[in-house]
């Protein structure tokens, strides 16, 4: 059995039992643990380690035997595990603002005082950037690239304002081949193009199947909710372009569908149902599930898992390794913010939804500025309100769950005036 | 010094020097945010590039749109444009940089009526081949985007003479800081700044009739060395919109004689050579220029460059100078104030959003650490 399907098996009975929280709810952080220690085992099979970012090209990782590991999703993890306040600190002791990322804070403390729920991430033998998400990803991996001494490669996506053009996608295209270039010079191997090609394939089988998972919520109920989606999403992130990836996801959406034909519900008794924008809110995932529970509101959909399948419109199945080039660009994030309030109002009619609640997310700016004018938007377009929660996603200092609370309980109030 | 009354006057009202120049000029007023806007393809196109720094004013209309933890610089830019104040641009210029000029650039363009918008996606990495040819395209693409905007077709040869105008002033006011640095006390912080963002403010025509004759006068006269001026410093940072620094840092027994700002040094630095593609030249001096913390030119350039800064100037500290929630500096911070610890450079680091904090508190900081040197 490869490395790579040990890791995943692993990972994969932790979320598994999960799964089964639709009873009992085993915590992210526990799951995310395992993965991670595993990963940091893999070094004894000789595997290279790279970190990439979230939204970077995996699949060429993937067809090099490379273990791919997320200082991300690491960064979700310290805030599901309440670690982030005080890895912050650590790292602002280091000198850097409190006012930037708190992944980045996070796993750059981490980095350095092998701390955190895992005790740090397995060392990279390289880094992989892709800026499609954020600028801030190119400054956080220039630091771990001046700490742990090895390669850097920084996949170059030029922001989309008003659509795609031919020199971007001339530029991003022989960045791909740099890109293998790299890979083969820091592996010591050649890339096979074959093996690459299914490996494409799998990553798009397994986009298809994630999307379809997310939309058996357009049922009443939806036998997921947001919630659940943040924990799902591990694997599309991390290990798309397997077949363990391509298996979870169908074997999941066979469970979501026997749900959905039993009219089993996420949550007791759906009357509302709301779409969330941005990232979770990481050390308040299970206290907002509860409490949106409590209105009788379900967040059935929501813009940020569904990014991880939302370009696959660019996805050439017979050419993946080209394709690649516009499907990496064109995501969610690295588009106007007029095309993603369409994308969001796609959403509120797909999913039929009552509200909208936006997390003004202080760690992403390129997320949260013009969630504003988005809210506006769909206020006039659809005539549904939405509610800001002003947070972060790891540093739970700057959160006041008593002000959210009451603005919640304000914001359904509205929303239950409105629906009668 | 006298005969800075101009650059002065512009400065005091930037808007109101707008609409007079256009009035005047009959010339199209084109906005613009960094030191990555290809000045040179505006001028050539007959029109006026004008920078846009934050507002001043007080910021009401812009919270509609920008969460407080977005920088000073685009909420104010962007509350001047709501509030009308920059009626009387015909364009804007938005170069990709970081995370919330980015979507500055969406939310100007889907609010702020009546003016073209042209967005500049710039590669973020500037070491390679292929980000060297795809910097090449994109100023080649917005050449024709300007053209089809203002309607004139840029011939070669004007091109080639706005690179020569734009290399004359980037000389002109490379020369300026090398003449503060040899005689420090020649000429004031805040007169030097008031001429480097007058510069990409006024008319560029006048400022060649204007500038050569204050540079010349600075370098005949002369001045009294570094002993009577006080300890010499470098500023680092993003934009410095702030000309009282400089004399309070004069009055706490400093003097700054460098820079590593975009409204400074990195504004000015590398020339463009006149070539036969002038816009391929111009795409070059980008890919060479001490880069921007939002570019990649590789993982210690930015640290040598502030290094070399300091020696070349022979400067005994560094005041490290930010914008409040500017992300790529911050981030950039802990690993420049290390390499300057490595080779015994002392720093102090200073984060301030659209006003400056209180004097006497700034006063205070800056003489412990002026003393300390």
């Amino acid at each position: 059995m490869s490395l790579i399907q040990e890791i995943f098996l692993f990972f994969l009975a932790g979320i598994r039992k999960i799964f089964l929280r639709f009873k009992k709810n085993k915590k992210m952080k526990e799951i995310l643990a395992v993965y991670y220690m595993e990963a940091k085992s893999t070094r004894i099979g000789g595997r290279k380690v790279a970190w990439i970012t979230s939204g970077g090209p995996v699949e060429p990782l993937i067809a090099m035997d490379v273990i791919p590991v997320y200082p991300e999703n690491h960064g979700a993890m310290i805030g599901a595990s309440k670690m982030g306040a005080s890895l912050c600190e650590t790292s602002e002791s280091m000198g850097y603002s409190s006012d930037l990322c708190s992944y980045a804070r996070s796993d750059i403390a981490c980095a350095t005082v092998n701390g955190g729920p895992i005790g740090g991430l397995p060392r990279p033998d390289m880094l992989v950037c892709c800026n499609n998400i954020c600028g801030t990803v190119l400054k956080w991996y220039e630091v771990q690239a001046r700490y742990f001494n090895v390669p850097l490669f920084i996949f170059d996506t030029p922001f989309c304002h008003t659509g795609f053009s031919e020199e971007v996608r001339r530029y991003v295209r022989r960045q791909l081949d740099e890109y293998v270039l790299f890979l083969e010079e820091a592996c010591g191997k050649k890339m096979d193009h074959g093996r690459l090609s299914n490996v494409g394939k799998l990553s798009l089988e397994a986009q298809r199947l994630w999307q379809a998972v997310l939309d058996t919520t357009v049922n009443r109920p939806a036998p997921m909710s947001a919630f659940d989606a943040f924990y799902h999403l591990a694997l599309i992130v991390t290990l798309r372009g397997t077949r363990e990836a391509v298996d979870y996801y169908r074997q999941l959406l066979e469970r979501m569908n026997d749900r959905v034909a039993r009219g089993a519900g996420a949550i007791p008794d759906e009357k509302y149902r709301l779409l969330w924008d941005n990232i979770p809110i990481w050390h308040r995932t299970r206290w907002l599930s509860e409490k949106f529970a409590s209105h009788n509101a379900c967040l059935v959909a929501d813009t940020y898992t569904s990014a991880w399948c939302g370009s696959m419109k660019y996805i050439d199945e017979n050419n993946f390794f080209d394709s690649m080039a516009e499907a990496y660009t064109r995501i969610y994030l690295n588009i106007g913010v007029d095309e993603m309030a369409c994308m969001v109002l796609a959403m509120v009619d797909k999913y039929n939804v009552d509200g909208i609640v936006m997390h003004s997310n202080r760690s992403c700016k390129p997320y949260s500025l013009g969630q504003y004018d988005i809210a506006k938007i769909v206020e006039k377009e659809r005539r549904i309100p939405s509610l800001i929660l002003e947070a972060d996603m790891v540093d739970e200092r700057s959160f006041s769950e008593s002000q959210v609370a009451t603005r919640i309980d304000a914001f359904m109030e509205m929303i239950k005036a409105s629906k009668q | 010094m006298t005969g800075l009354e101009e650059f002065y006057e512009i400065l005091k009202d930037p808007v109101d020097y707008g609409r007079k120049l256009k009035g005047e000029s009959r010339r199209k007023i084109v906005g613009y945010f960094c030191s990555y806007t290809p000045e040179e393809i505006i001028y050539a196109a007959g029109a006026h590039p004008f920078r846009l720094f934050g507002t001043g004013e007080a910021i009401h209309l812009a919270d509609a749109h920008f969460q407080a933890y977005c920088c000073s610089l685009v909420r104010g830019a962007l509350e001047g444009a709501l509030a009308g104040r920059l009626e009387f641009l015909d364009g804007a210029i938005f170069p990709h940089t970081c995370d919330s000029i980015q979507r500055l650039s969406d939310v100007w363009r889907m609010n702020v009526k009546g003016l073209f918008h042209l967005d500049v996606v710039l590669p973020v990495k500037l070491d390679t081949e292929s980000a060297k040819t795809y910097m090449s395209d994109v100023l080649r693409k917005f050449t024709c985007d300007v053209e089809s905007r203002l309607n004139i077709t840029i011939g070669k040869e004007v091109m080639q003479d706005a690179v020569r105008v734009f290399n004359r002033i980037r000389g002109y006011l490379g020369r300026l800081y090398e003449v503060k640095s040899t005689y420090p006390g020649i000429i004031s912080g805040s007169d030097l700044h008031s001429i480097i963002k007058a510069s990409m403010i006024m008319d560029r025509d006048r400022l060649l009739e204007i500038l050569p004759g204050i540079v010349t006068e600075l370098e005949r006269e002369k001045g009294p060395g570094d002993e009577t001026v006080g300890k010499r410093l470098v500023m680092a940072g993003g934009i410095c919109n702030h000309p009282d620094i400089y004399r309070i840092i004069e009055e706490a027994g400093g003097v700054v004689v460098g820079d590593d700002f975009c409204t400074g040094s990195r504004y000015f630095e590398g020339t463009t050579e006149i070539k036969d593609d002038p816009v391929a030249a111009i795409a070059e001096r980008y890919m060479a220029r001490p880069p921007c913390p939002a570019k990649h030119t590789g993982l210690f350039t930015r640290a040598d460059h502030l290094v070399d800064i300091v020696w070349e100037k022979k400067a005994q500290g560094v005041v490290f100078f930010f914008l409040k929630f500017c992300d790529p500096h911050a981030f950039d911070y802990p690993y420049l104030k290390e390499a300057l610890d490595r080779k015994g450079i002392p720093s102090i680091m200073l984060e301030v959003e659209d006003q400056l904090p209180s004097e006497g508190q700034l006063q205070t900081r800056f003489e412990t650490f002026i003393e300390m040197l």
